[in-house]
């Protein structure tokens, strides 16, 4: 299997930049400034990699969308790790942060962006002290700064922490948060690659993504395509979590059985028998054992009715409450509903409140269509797509295990004494 | 009254060179974490201060103070515990474990102690997934909880 995320990851000492640079690191630096910026992002078009935060948007193509002859450009890279069930951007930061460094250097080089900004979740201090003694590292090194080994281009580099809002993983509410405001998300058009960090074309990618350039820069990007699938091509990480053995963030091929990556964490916890998993973090549907087979890649998950998301596999065996379950993610969504809008302020405040009644025996088949209702006047009528990450584990639920919700209805309770 | 200590206005210098000069709003945020870890939370006298050196109104400072759940408007405890209870967490039995930390430190959820030690506090997800039930003591993350391991964290918190 190969490794591009995870490798030499039990290496004692990667942290640092001696270690890291006799592992090659920063060897992609030489390669990348040899070519012509555009070149570095044609290879990285050509290689298929997709934004790895949850939408999977084409990142060679993301770049190319940057407003041309408007400078400054900033670079935003976003480690606001927030999606329950995602811990793959952590691990990263923890264990290799010059593998990030490096990768926002080339990333930043292919882009003429001179300036850089990594953007944590509050709760992410101890790692950002830790990348601020790589970022000196760097500096020292030669690596940042001006002139970068002689190759005429310079790039600063800057940790920025968030204070706990999962809206601030939203591009353009990063963006307002890194400028000191409240993180609400902007109405779109424009995007950030024309009007991004102070109103300057921005580049903003999940760590994930950006840790995988160095690798398409040494290897080239044909060398890339040749893993996973056609249309999902590379590794990915896949934070496994839940009712399994071993969880684990593990790096597979795109494009291998959900039942395999299972197996690759010790198999279902006691041998139980598998209830629903939700594929990429809880914004997507979940879905049932008749997809256990599913290839782990972004077309065929959205065939199967759900999405790669964020790569968070959670996996729930047949002692799971259903029910109790997706409440406990309509909560989530309530609590971090910024508020601006108001189908997702209200709306998931009514998931939860609803969920409740069911739960508490209060419910009725009446309850799960004013569910279904409100999930109707949520989903796509927002700023944003955190009322449609809210509505999908309500309606997958209701659709996969009716049965679930009825066995808590008034009547059911009382029948059964 | 709120001032800066000498440390802090170190910081404060390292902290505004990240941003370009006619943007220093930015450092908005860094400035409350900075008061907070100063002070254990954010006064209004620190916002009126943080608001001149940023120029903009304490107002502003605190509709943005107010919007991240990451800062206290109230003196916390001198431990922060935020436990997480969402979904990895709790198909795991973080809330059984919340319930029994609750106890152990006679406080409720969203609380602090009397003796102002520990406030206890439920997180929505610390993306320590793989490594559920999660919480974190200040800065410091605490993986795969058990009734055991949370008491030797909390009794070894002078």
């Amino acid at each position: 299997m190969t490794q591009i995320l995870l490798k030499n990851f039990e290496v004692e000492g990667l942290t640092t930049l001696k270690v890291y640079e006799k592992l090659g690191g920063y060897k992609s630096l030489k390669k990348a400034f040899s070519m012509k910026p555009e070149e570095v992002l044609n290879e990285v078009k050509n290689s298929g990699l997709r934004g790895r935060g949850g939408a999977g948007f084409p990142t060679g193509l993301k770049w190319s969308f940057l407003a041309k002859d408007s400078f400054p450009r900033y670079f935003a890279c976003n480690a606001d790790e927030s999606e329950p069930g995602t811990c793959k951007d952590r691990i990263l930061l923890e264990k290799n942060p010059h593998l990030l460094i490096e990768g926002l250097i080339v990333s930043s080089y292919a882009c003429l962006i001179e300036t850089g900004y990594i953007y944590f979740r509050g709760e992410f201090q101890d790692v950002a002290d830790l990348m601020d003694e790589a970022i000196a590292e760097a500096y020292k090194k030669g690596y940042l700064g001006k002139n970068i080994l002689g190759s005429g281009f310079n790039f600063d580099l800057y940790t920025h922490l968030g204070a706990g809002a999962y809206i601030c993983g939203e591009e353009s509410a990063l963006l307002n948060s890194l400028t000191g405001m409240r993180g609400e998300p902007r109405s779109k058009p424009p995007f950030p690659a024309v009007q991004g960090l102070y109103d300057k074309p921005t580049v903003i990618n999940n760590v994930e993504t950006v840790c995988v350039v160095p690798w398409i820069v040494n290897e080239g990007s044909e060398a890339y395509k040749k893993l996973g699938t056609e249309k999902s091509t590379g590794t990915k990480l896949v934070s496994v979590s839940g009712h399994v053995n071993k969880p684990a963030n593990v790096e597979i091929e795109m494009g291998t059985p959900v039942s395999k990556i299972i197996e690759m964490c010790g198999g279902m916890r006691n041998g139980n028998k598998l209830k629903a998993f939700i594929p990429g973090g809880s914004s997507v549907p979940m879905l049932g054992i008749e997809h256990i087979d599913v290839a782990y890649d972004y077309e065929s998950l959205k065939e199967a009715g759900s999405m790669l998301g964020s790569g968070a596999l959670i996996v729930m065996d047949e002692t799971t409450n259903i029910v109790e379950a997706t409440m406990r993610l309509a909560y989530f969504y309530m609590h971090e509903s910024c508020g601006k809008c108001t189908p997702c302020r209200e709306g998931t405040r009514w998931l939860y409140q609803m969920l409740g009644e069911v739960l508490n025996r209060r419910g009725s088949p009446e309850t799960i269509k004013t569910l279904q209702d409100a999930c109707d006047n949520m989903a796509m009528k927002t700023f944003c797509p955190l009322a449609d990450a809210a509505v999908a584990p309500v309606v997958s639920s209701i659709d996969l295990f009716p049965e679930d919700y009825k066995s808590f209805f008034a009547e059911a309770a009382a029948t059964a004494g | 009254m709120f001032a800066f200590t000498k440390e802090s206005e170190e910081k404060i210098e390292t902290i505004l060179a990240k941003y370009p000069e006619e943007r220093k709003m930015s450092a908005l945020l860094p400035f409350l974490t900075l008061t907070q870890r100063q002070e254990g939370w954010v006064s209004p006298e620190a916002m009126v201060e943080i608001g001149k050196r940023l120029d903009v109104s304490p107002a502003y400072v605190q509709s943005v103070c107010s919007f991240y759940t990451m800062y206290f408007q109230y003196p916390a405890g001198k431990y922060i515990i935020r436990f997480c209870h969402n979904i990895s967490c709790y198909l795991n039995g973080s809330d059984s474990l919340l319930d029994y930390l609750s106890k152990k430190l006679n406080v409720e959820v969203g609380g602090t102690t009397d003796d102002k030690k520990f406030s206890l506090i439920k997180e929505e997800c610390l993306a320590e997934c793989s490594a559920a039930p999660v919480m974190r003591v200040n800065d410091d993350y605490h993986v795969n909880l058990t009734k055991e391991s949370i008491d030797k964290i909390i009794d070894s918190l002078k």
